[in-house]
Parts: C-alpha cells; structure tokens; sequence
C-alpha cells in the first residue's frame, strides 16, 4: 500500500507499523476513570469491513504518528492525518 | 589520566574507503551530529537563534548546506546538524549555547555511521537499496529509508554524490550491502 | 543429430550453434530457440511424463503456460525441476532431464499407473488415503505420492545470488506485443516514464509468431523497429525476461526479472534474478491471451499441441514439428496455422473444423461440422480418428496436430484484487471484469480485442487515457480479423479420457465424477480434482473445465464462473523471494564497541536480537562454557569484572514536561528524582502487564536519559512517541535514540569503584557519588557520563564514553586496573549474577506478568495515572493466591534443575490440575554451589521456606527443592552500597 504521509507525500507501507483502531486516542482518565471504563477502551473495538480509522506509525522515516482513514475491505485510503492534530481536534492536551 | 584513541564504525583507527567498478564508499569519521527538535510551542524562538547562529533548519525531506553547520530535517520541528569534526566535537555544547533553551540538543555523532557515495549514476545502485526515487528527487533531498533491514538517512547532493548515516554498529553489515549492491547492479 | 525439423526462417541466429543435452543426448540449437524449439528442431516431442499417469506427453504451447514439457534444468547446485521447456532460452552448454519417470522417459515402470486409472480417479488421496492408521507411513507417503510428482529438488545449496529492487515510473506497461510497444510508444514519446515488461527475451509478443504485416513491415520488424525507438529513450525502461507476477495495493507491482537465466552461469557478482517492487502512477495490461485446447480422447500425445504454438515454432523458431499436421478447430484463427503451415510446404492432411457453414480453405481438405474423437499413438501422435458431419468415420495418419478451442484472455493481474472476469459471448472467453486493481487499465487480447488493429489502436488509447494525453501516434495499417467462434469445449464420444488439465491429469471423467459427489462449485471442482493447480495454475485448462462442468449442470458458464486468480502469475523461486537475506546475510549484525576486544581474546558470541554479544571470554585451559563463567561470576564478586552492556536501550528525553510525562508512562514516580540521580522504573502496557524495565537518570531539571532492555529498545522507543503524540500532544518533550553513540560499559565487583577511580577525572568516593547517583564526568577530558547502578548486585557503576572510544576505554579500564585482576564477563555470567539477585529478565518480562507477579507491586503509584495503572488492578490480576516471583534452589546440591519445569506438591500427581507454576529462568550459582531458579510460583510469597517438588515429564526431572526469595544472594544489599 501507499500511504500519502501529510507531510512527506507517498510512502510505502512497509516503512510503517500498525497500531489499530484510532479510538486508542480517547484515553479516559486514570485518576477518574476506572477498570469497566478503561475496560471498555482497550478492548472494546470496532472491527468494521468498511472505513476504518486506523494509527500507524512511520517508523522508518518521520516517526510520526498518523491517523489513517482506510477502507479495509478494498484498502482505499481517504484521509492521512497527523495524529497529534487529530489528537487535539478531540480535545487532547497534556 | 587517560587519552583514549578513537576507532572508526568499521573498526579501524583510519576511515575506510573502498571502490567499486565506478563507485566510490567513503566512511566520513570528521562530521559531528547533534539532533535539534524545538521544544512545544517555541519554534519561532528557534528559528530566530538559528538565524543568528548560521544554523539552516530546512524544510521537510531537505538538506540544507551551511558553514559551519549543515543540517536536513528528520521529523516535524527536528533536525539533524552537522559540522566538522575537527572543530566541532562537542557540537551538542555548541549548539546548546547558540539556540538556548528553544531546543532540545543531543549528541548523535557516534550513534552513526557515515558514508560519502560518489558515481557518474549512483541510481542503479541505490535502487537495488532502497525504495527511493533516487533518480526523480531533487538534489538536496533527504530521507529516511530503508537498506537491507536498516533504517539510514539518504542525503542526495546531486545525481553523482550521495550521504547515508546508517545505525554505528552496523556499519559493516551496511557497507556489505552497498558493496554487494555495487557488484550486483554495475 | 542434426537439426531434422529445422526449416527456413525464424528469428534465430543461424551463424551461431548451441550444443546442449537433454537425457543426456546431445543436440544442437541456436540462439533465440528455446529448449522446446531446439528438441521439436531436432525432431523431439516427447519432453515429459504426466503426474498421475505418466503418460508420455510433449510441449502442447510455446509459452508459460505450458502444462507438460516441465523438466530439470541444469545440475548440482543449480539444478531446477519443473522448468518450462517452452521458455527456457537455449544457451551454450545447457543440460535438461525429463522427469517423473524410471527408468528412463520412452520406458517408464510406472506407466502401469496409466492401465490403473480407474483407481486413481479424482478425489483418489481423499478417499484412500484415510485408513489403517499404519498405511500412511509405509505405503502411502513412501509409495503411492512419490509415484505421482513432478521433477526433485537437489539436496544442495543453491550457488547463485539473488536481489531485489525498487523501480518508479508514471506508467508500467505489462506485455510487450503489439499492444504494450504502442502503449509505451504513445507515453513514452509524451516524455512520462514508462516501464515496459516482457516476460520474453525477445519483445513483439505474438508478432513475432505471425506472418501479418503492420504498416509496410513484418510484424516482427516493425516490432524491432518500435523497440530500437523506444530504446533510445531515456524516460523508458525496457526489460525484457521480465514478468509481472502480481499487482498488490495502490499502483505497487511485483515483477521477477531473470537475469542471468540465458547463461550457463552468471557473471560473476551477478544475481541470478531481481525481484523488483515497482510503484507505478498507472499500468496498462497488454498481457495478450492464451490458446486453450478442446478435450477429446487421448487428446495429450505428443505431437498434439495448440494451433497457435504450431505456427509459432514455424514462423518464429523455423520449425516443422511434424511432417504430416491436422488441425482441429472451433475458430478462424485455427485456420491460419492451416494456411501458414501449408505455405512453408508442410503437408496439411486435413482441417477438422466443428463449426458448419463458412468459406472452405482453398487447396486443403477442409471438414466442416467434424470433430476429432481419438488419436492413436504411444509414444507420439500416429493417427487421427475425426467423425465427420455425416457421422462417418475417418482416420487420418498425421504425426502433428494443431488444436484450438479458441483464446482467454489473460486477466490473470487484472483479478489479483479479486475482480471476477466477465463472460464475453462474441470471443467465448473471459474478459477483464469490474474492479479491478485502481490505476490498472487492459488493452488489447487481454481485453479480448484480439485483432492486431485493435491491439495497437487500444494499447493507444489506454496510454492516452492513463497519462492525461490528448493524442498519440497514427495507427499502422494491421489486420482487422473478426473473431468467429463456434464454442466446442469437449467432444462427446465413447469411455476414453478427455484431457482438460494435462498438468494434473484432470480428465472430463473426473470433472463428471466432482459432479456426482456434488463439488460443483469451481473452487470445489479445483480442490477435488486439483484442475488448475501446480506450476501452470490452470492457464489452458480452467476455462474448459469450468466450461464442461457448466454443461453437466446445466448452468451456464457466466453462472458457474472462475476460481479466484492469485499471484504470482507464474512459478517465482524461493530463492528470488528470499533476495539477499540468505545465510550469513539473513539480517544485519550490530557489534558492540567492545567486539574487537572481545574477538581477539576467542570470545564466544550470542546473537540477541541482531546484538552479537559477548556470552563469555574463555581462558587458556577452559575446556567447558561452565568453566569459563563460574570463574567470571566468582572474578566479578571478587574483585571487579567489566561488561559491554551497550545494547541496552537509551532514550534522551528532554523538554519541561519531560518529568510528568515520565510519571505517566512509568508506574512509579520520576518527576520528583533529584538531578544527578537515577532510579529503576517499571513500564507498563494499558493491559496492566509489565512491558519494560530499567534505570532512568535526571541529568538537569529537563533532561532525563532512560534505559530499556535491549530486546524492548524499538518498541518502547515507538511507544514514547505514540504517547507524546497521540495521548498527550501538548506536552512538552522531545524524544531521541542514543543506543548507539554511547559506549557503556559496567565495572562490578568490590573493586569496581577503586579500577574506576584511575580512570575518571571526579572523585567518584562513595560520598560524592553515592548509590544511584549520575552524572556527566570526563575520562582524561572526555565527556563521559557515570551511573551508579547495579544488576549483578555488587558495588557497580556504569560508565559511557561517545561510541567510538569504547574499544579504547575498556582497553584502558582493564590496563590501569590490572592490580585489581578485572576480567570481562557476557551475558551468561550477566545472567548468573542477576539471578542470584533476584532481578527480573528475559524469562520473567514474558510479556504475560505483572508488577504484583514480579514482587514489585508496590512500585505502581495508585497517586499519579500511568500507562496500565487502573488495568493492572483489574480482578484476576490481583488475586492473593496469584503467581508470585521465588527463588527456587534443590534440596540435593547435586540436582539439576530445568527452565520450564512446573511447580508441584510433595506427593500430588504430575497432572495439570495440581500446576503450581514454573521456573523461569535456571543458573549454576558458583556461589551457593548448587543450580538455583527464578520461577513463578501460585501464592509463592507464603511458601518461602516451604519444600515443593520440581517436575518435568520431558527432561525426566521430578526432584525437591526448597522455595526462597528470590534475592538469593546478599538480600540486605550491603555489597552495591559499599
């Protein structure tokens, strides 16, 4: 596959590892949240045969974390975003 | 007191240079290496002291060259910088106290290996490497990629002259390659 | 032999002789034949012997999709079984052996297999191959497979070199006949980079098997003249003996280049075959399309072959393959290998064509509505019996006969992405369906227009539409032959076999018995009858088997459909895949900065990871691994011993943020450590369960240096940057490796501090570097850092210098030191210390325990959120009888003791219901003078002083041990503070 980095272009895929479902960046609060909440987030997944969102990470090149909105049964990818980006759009801070 | 005597990647006390057919592989033992990423939120900072201090902080993919530092973009608001060694050893310290506390500063240079590859073409072997379009980027181009299992920096300063930083303690497995390659494409 | 069937013309180089064997025969051929055109040349048609069978069977196509000519190519090392015959270009020297056959390929014993064929039927292994139990090892596997096969492979290494690579261009161009040349024509005159691939050597695809004449030339040589142009420039990549065997994801092709494969040896240094992985902007399959035979009885003597390969051994080899030929066909173009055939003098005894109507061939005995329906022959084709219109009978003595059943296209890479071929009544064959692979268009017989005008004008207009051109070179004047076709896929007579997969051995019969037993789907048609499978993967066979097996279910065949056509699209050797990472060359070595040192004094090595380190250094005199550490062990508690302990992961962390951030991915505190200290941490996953541990100092208030095991350096290295990243964004911190460009070595033992001390700059006395103290020193002025840490549970330090005075500093450490006696310890002494220590490792970080299970519970702060804090409070992960770290040592001093032996009571049965838990990593202790272990014990931190048994069905070890902490070795810790 060809992932199209948001920052460097075309990449081949194979200069990236997965991770999985981008709601991994919905981190409840440890001080808050307990076990049936953080339970809930790293378990319960979506596993859709359609659009996904995706985290992969380019570690042989920018070490960048992306966001990659792919449909996992053609493989289409719609969207490259960077992580931190998408991170912050959802209300991610320190 | 001690006064300790360098050893190159390869693991000789002088650079090794070896040639193939039209190539040429130079181990570059005189180029210090700092890292220099903007710490959160002051990368104008940066970018004004690295002004003042002659440090280029270029663009994504991009080499830039400077005197005395060099420098090509590894990740979003990192760099790595080069000089020479000779009068650059504690690069790390100098850079340190030319861009203040904008940036984090670490010492790379031993955590690499360099190689100089010099050919009339250089593509025919690099594209037995890498996934590179060695032919299509511009000069100037930099990027990490991959070799034979090995993440490396491909630095190209034009069709015939190209920079690779490889992981120091693969320096020989990653010199096999390129020789292998060599013989193998021309 | 001289060349008997050798005729005039063809693309071969007459002034040059090749002289080559096969069986051990000599022969002679030219350059541009094949080994197939070569033996046809010299009057050989029986090249192999079939599967099941072995029925004599010889070339029935002159290209990759051949079924049956398969043999041994070249010998020793280099011998390769299953080569096409058919596209095995002839060189100097070149040696081949039929295969499948004994004693030799005219008399084969296991021919009886043939009269036999009633039992081995399809679905013959499912059925028999079930019971006694006993029959499997004795008569199945020995006997009965070894008798069905195809060719062996040698027993030794193969001597050649393979490679990979990477190509780019704006179009690939996949086939090189008249479509795929004016494809790369159109684009490659447009200035876009074209790739175009021929899996042949010479590139005109099915132009340099006709007589049709393009423009004002010979097929041929307008197709050399296209070449010559396209060759000249420099946005064009010409490769030929290449072969696009799969399109994967978002324009990414994989193509098998041979290199060498047309010489006797490669170059020297030379690959053998490159492997290329080429990113395209767009691709156009011009792949053309291949000929398909009609079943009928006996249809696979030698001698019978497509109409198609007929003519091209004529036309483009000048090759008669038989004296007297018939051709048998359902379509007009078995009648051009008619009209050529006769055109050259060869004797054309009749044209059997099913279809009834038409124009009749002029001057040749041209049979309308006939059939063939059986042949005669045993080693190779004798006669012909056609039925005739009428219904009479007529047998023909021919030793050559051409058959078409018409031509598929070859849709192979457009169905890589699973698009299902759609039926095309017009051509009676599959075209290119819907969805196919984004970026990929099909022109030309590929596309099933399969005239030569249609090819060059949609090789054209697809390089028009992918490159976003306007307009392209004018059209040549070619031929514009409609397809007339009449389909015919098996011919109904008598009880005889019908050949549709000659590979295989498939027969009508057995499609009709997969019927029967109600496989009828294609893809349970291939399984049971295993149509389409091996080397040819079906090329001439699957459409007419799918085709009869519409026919006996009464669905049509756009209903009953293709099996799903995967890469490669022809057999890729092993050796090509594995590239360069072979041998020595599987992976990268990385040497640590002491391994010169180390290789000089015979040290022996152990690869962790792609580390080579240090296992232990062997003395003069030590016979036995055992020696050479126990003395390492009891040196190091002694007096001092040093380790390279470079490989451990090294993080530089830096940014204001950097203390907060390391509070949440450690589950204890670093925020609050003093600059100039260092303190161990433990990390773990959002599980709960311990991913990483090691040391971690503060070199200023925002600068840390974290250390991890040097297995887990990558992945908490990708960890980091996903928590900086993804989870926390704003905070402030920056992240880089170090691992490499510090030289660090460990100096433990009572006289680590007084050998260190005449190497650093600093007073380093227990008062101005205390235990877990850090800092930034200098060796005779070098920047140097020092940790005070121990694993090995003795007064220790670590101290790093830049990499590349590593070699130096331990030269100088064991130098100044030599009062102290220091020696070099590996890993297995590393081990041996850390276990009498109770430090957790390798077996204990299993990826499946937690802080609680280590005995480090307590270290996970409930006051702060860290990574797997609330998870690791999970119920089930804190149960009170749960797996507890203990020190395990035997009773009997004597006793040996094994890693993954299980816990069990005295006197409770070995069985899983009485498992206590296991040992986790076993020593000797020089020390103590006995084997002792860590292990994982349930609710071990109440049986410390208990006796358990130790118990290994495997190694036969069931021995009593006595359970105790697991700090075997000075518990108090007085030795590190000292």
């Amino acid at each position: 596959m060809i992932i199209h980095h948001p920052i460097l272009g075309p990449r081949d895929a194979q200069e990236f590892v997965y991770l999985g479902d981008a709601n991994l960046i919905d981190r409840p609060d440890g001080m808050t949240a307990g076990v049936e909440v953080f339970h809930e987030y790293l378990y319960q997944r979506t596993n859709p045969a359609g659009e996904h969102q995706e985290l992969w990470y380019h570690e042989q090149g920018d070490r960048s974390w992306l966001v990659i909105t792919r449909n996992t049964v053609t493989h289409e990818i719609t969207k490259v975003e960077l992580a931190r980006d998408v991170a912050r759009s959802r209300g991610r801070s320190k | 007191m001690a006064s300790l005597m360098a050893m190159t990647a390869l693991g000789r006390r002088e650079p090794t240079t070896v040639t193939h057919g039209p190539l040429t592989i130079t181990e570059r033992t005189d180029v210090a290496l700092a890292s220099v990423a903007a710490r959160k939120g002051r990368m104008a900072d940066l970018a004004q002291a690295a002004q003042a201090a002659g440090t280029p902080l270029p663009g994504p993919a991009t080499h830039q060259r400077g005197t005395p530092y060099s420098a090509f973009w590894t990740a979003p608001e990192m760099w790595f910088v080069e000089a020479p060694f000779a009068t650059h050893e504690l690069i790390a310290e100098m850079l340190k106290a030319a861009l203040g506390d904008a940036a984090s500063i670490t010492e790379q240079t031993d955590a690499w290996v360099a190689f100089d590859l010099a050919a009339p073409d250089l593509s025919p072997v690099l594209e037995r490497l890498c996934n590179v379009d060695f032919r299509h980027v511009p000069d100037g181009h930099a990027t990490r990629t991959m070799m034979e299992h090995l993440g490396v920096y491909l630095i190209k300063h034009g069709p015939k002259e190209a920079r690779l930083y490889g992981p120091r303690s693969s320096a020989e497995s990653l010199l096999h390659a390129l020789e292998t390659a060599a013989h193998s494409a021309l | 032999m001289t060349q008997s069937n050798r005729i005039t013309g063809g693309q071969i180089d007459r002034t040059k002789t090749l002289r080559f064997t096969f069986d051990g025969i000599p022969y002679q051929g030219h350059p541009g034949d094949t080994l197939a055109s070569a033996l046809l040349a010299n009057g050989v048609k029986l090249m192999g012997r079939s599967f099941k069978y072995h029925r004599p069977r010889g070339p029935i196509s002159a290209g990759s999709e051949e079924p049956n000519a398969l043999v041994e190519l070249r010998s020793g090392g280099r011998q390769e079984p299953n080569t096409r015959a058919t596209v095995a270009e002839l060189f100097d020297g070149l040696t081949a052996n039929s295969q499948n056959r004994w004693p030799s390929l005219r008399f084969d014993a296991m021919g009886i297999n043939d009269k036999l064929s009633t039992f081995f039927a399809a679905g013959f292994y499912y059925k028999t191959f079930m019971w006694p139990k006993s029959f499997w090892e004795k008569l199945y596997e020995p006997i009965i497979r070894r008798a069905a096969g195809l060719g062996s492979v040698t027993r030794e290494e193969d001597p050649d070199n393979y490679d990979k690579g990477f190509l780019h261009c704006d179009l690939l161009v996949i086939g090189a006949g008249p479509t795929g040349l004016m494809a790369a024509l159109t684009a490659g005159r447009a200035g876009k980079r074209v790739i175009l691939a021929d899996e042949d050597f010479r590139m005109g695809g099915r132009l340099n098997a006709e007589t049709y004449a393009v423009g004002d030339l010979q097929g041929a040589d307008w197709a050399a003249g296209v070449v010559a142009e396209l060759s000249s420039m420099p946005n064009l990549r010409l490769m030929t003996r290449t072969t696009v065997v799969g399109a994967f994801d978002h324009g990414i092709y994989s193509a098998v280049e041979r290199v060498s494969d047309h010489l006797a040896t490669p170059t020297d240094g030379k690959p053998r075959q490159i492997l290329w992985r080429i990113y395209s902007g767009k691709a156009i399959l011009a792949g053309g399309a291949t000929e398909r035979p009609v079943a009928f009885e006996n249809n696979d003597r030698p001698g019978i072959m497509m109409a198609g390969a007929l003519r091209a051994y004529a036309n483009r080899w000048g090759v008669k393959v038989g004296e007297r030929v018939a051709v048998f066909t359902n379509n007009d173009d078995g009648l051009r290998t008619a009209l050529d055939l006769q055109a050259i003098g060869v004797d054309v005894v009749a044209v059997i064509d099913s279809r009834e109507g038409g124009d009749l061939l002029p001057g040749i005995r041209h049979l309308q509505g006939a059939e063939v329906i059986d042949t005669a022959g045993n080693l190779g084709l004798k006669s012909i019996s056609v039925r005739q219109a009428n219904g009479r009978s007529e047998t023909f003595a021919v030793d050559a006969l051409g058959v078409s059943g018409g031509w598929n296209p070859n849709v192979n890479i457009h169905s890589h992405h699973r698009s299902r071929p759609v039926y095309d009544p017009a051509i009676a064959a599959f075209i290119p369906g819907k969805d196919g692979p984004p970026g990929l268009l099909v022109a030309g017989a590929a596309a099933g227009q399969m005239s030569t005008h249609a090819a060059l004008k949609t090789g054209r207009d697809a390089a028009i539409a992918a490159c976003d051109l306007t307009n392209g070179p004018d059209l040549p004047q070619a031929e514009d032959a409609p397809v007339r076709i009449t389909p015919l896929w098996h011919v109904a007579h008598g009880k005889g076999r019908a050949w549709i997969d000659q590979q295989n051995d498939v027969t009508v019969k057995d499609i009709k018995l997969a019927k029967q037993e109600n496989f009828t789907s294609v893809e349970h048609l291939k399984r049971y009858t295993t149509l389409g499978m091996a080397t040819d993967q079906g090329k001439t066979s699957n459409v007419i088997g799918l085709a009869v097996m519409a026919e006996l279910t009464g669905r049509s065949i756009p209903e009953t459909g293709t099996t799903i056509y995967r890469p490669p699209y022809t057999p890729v050797a092993m050796g090509t895949l594995a590239g360069r990472s072979r041998g020595r060359e599987f992976k990268p070595f990385r040497l640590t900065p002491s391994h010169h040192w180390a290789k000089e004094q015979g040290a022996i090595f152990v690869e962790v990871g792609n580390w080579l380190r240090t296992q232990w250094v062997p003395k003069a005199g030590e016979t036995e691994w055992r020696q050479s550490v126990d003395r390492e062990v009891l040196a190091t508690r002694k007096s001092v011993g040093i380790c390279d302990v470079t490989t451990l992961g090294k993080i530089d962390i830096q940014g204001t943020d950097a203390g907060a951030f390391l509070d949440r991915v450690y589950a204890n505190t670093f925020s609050t450590l003093a600059v100039g200290k260092c303190r161990y941490g433990l990390m773990l996953r959002e599980d709960g369960i311990v991913f990483d541990d090691g040391t971690t100092a503060r070199m200023s208030p925002s600068e840390y240096v974290m250390t991890t095991t040097t297995a887990n350096a990558v992945t908490v290295f990708r960890h980091l940057e996903y928590c900086r990243q993804v989870l926390w964004p704003d905070m402030d911190v920056q992240l880089i490796s170090t691992t490499e460009a510090w030289a660090q070595f460990s100096a433990a033992g009572p006289n680590a501090r007084n050998l260190l001390a005449k190497i650093v700059d600093q007073d380093i006395s227990d008062a101005a570097f205390p235990y877990m103290g850090a800092g930034n020193i200098t060796v005779g002025g070098l920047r140097a850092r020092l940790f005070r840490i121990s694993f090995s549970g003795e007064l220790a330090y670590e101290i790093a210098v830049p990499t590349r005075y590593g070699d130096a500093l331990l030269r100088e450490m064991l130098a100044k030191g030599a009062e102290f006696d220091p020696i070099v310890y590996g890993t297995e002494a590393l081990g041996v210390m850390r276990i009498e220590k109770g430090h957790v490792a390798g077996g204990e970080l299993n990826g499946q325990s937690t802080a609680l299970n280590m005995g480090l519970g307590k270290m996970v702060s409930k006051k702060k959120d860290s990574i797997g804090m609330v998870l690791s409070q999970r119920e089930g992960m804190t149960a009170e009888n749960g797996y507890r770290l203990v020190g395990v040592k035997p009773v009997d001093p004597q006793a040996k003791l094994t890693a993954g032996s299980h816990f069990l009571e005295k006197g409770a049965a070995a069985v899983a219901a009485n498992d206590g838990g296991w040992l986790t990593s076993k020593v000797y202790s020089p020390h103590l003078g006995c084997d002792i272990a860590l292990g994982y014990l349930k609710a071990g931190d109440t049986k410390i002083g208990q006796r358990m048994r130790i118990v290994n069905l495997l190694a036969g070890l069931d021995t009593e041990v006595e359970i105790i902490s697991p700090h075997m070795f000075d518990p108090e810790g007085e030795r590190l503070r000292g």
